[in-house]
């Protein structure tokens, strides 16, 4: 997605030198966020989307 | 609302953009408020809201940081309806929130997402922001309507409370059920809410 808006600014990335003060479970935060960035989108954001057209 | 003053290409790109970052929206929503139902609501409250503010939005700036702060402006509004009072839903999350696979150790991802709905709100959004979501200190700020160095202490403050929870394996059940706790966290949120500005200098 938009990802790469930030690339210098990711936190968690592997070479970054912001983490050093990162604790252990620092990637499972970001595994949390990106586990649900990687659903498939439920049909009621495609139908949401779908409408906005039309409300304007 | 006067979206007519946006041309129809302009109108296409603005929900191209907004449709690439509803999954991340949902990914903030989910870190805020715990229940996916509810999160998802949020988040169809937030495009509902940025569709019609669209005008607001200078192109070519970040739509995911604009739209964040919509999701977390009506996250507040809804907190302060008591909407969402923190409820935890165990086997959605311990479903939906199960570590890759290939993980050395795996980290138990539901009793991280369940210590981080311990925390105080405007701790937790700062840590989600920046540890999960990769905005830097200061989107982070902006985002959020304070200081740069207020994010950087709620986010050092965040994840000394995770880490004391999780490594010592002490994660409340129900904290926010508590009623201590919860009085503690609709305080907080007033303080939070004080500093919230919603889009406009964004």
């Amino acid at each position: 997605m938009n990802d790469n808006e930030t690339p210098n600014q990711r936190h968690n990335a592997d070479d970054g030198d912001t983490t050093v003060d990162q604790p252990e479970w620092a990637d499972g935060l970001r595994q949390l966020y990106d586990s649900v960035v990687d659903e498939p989108l439920p049909d009621s954001f495609k139908d949401l989307l779908s409408k906005l057209d039309d409300k304007s | 609302m006067e979206n007519s003053k946006r041309s129809a290409a302009e109108k296409a790109d603005f929900k191209r953009e907004l449709t690439e970052v509803v999954p991340h929206l949902r990914a903030f929503a989910r870190g805020l408020c715990g229940r996916p139902d509810m999160a998802d609501d949020l988040v169809q409250e937030t495009m509902l809201k940025a569709w019609a503010a669209q005008e607001r939005f200078e192109p070519g700036t970040s739509m995911r940081a604009w739209t964040f702060v919509i999701l977390r402006n009506a996250y507040l509004t809804d907190m302060r309806r008591n909407r969402f009072r923190g409820e935890y839903d165990e086997g959605v999350a311990e479903r939906i929130l199960t570590a890759p696979a290939g993980q050395e150790e795996p980290i138990h991802l539901s009793d991280m997402h369940r210590a981080l709905l311990t925390l105080p709100p405007e701790r937790r959004e700062a840590l989600l922001l920046v540890g999960a979501g990769g905005f830097s200190y200061e989107e982070a700020a902006n985002i959020c309507g304070c200081a740069v160095g207020t994010i950087k202490s709620r986010v050092g403050r965040a994840r000394a409370a995770l880490t004391s929870m999780l490594e010592d394996g002490d994660i409340p059940q129900r904290s926010i059920g508590d009623a201590r706790a919860h009085r503690a966290i609709l305080q907080e949120l007033d303080d939070v809410a004080a500093g919230k500005g919603i889009a406009t200098k964004v």
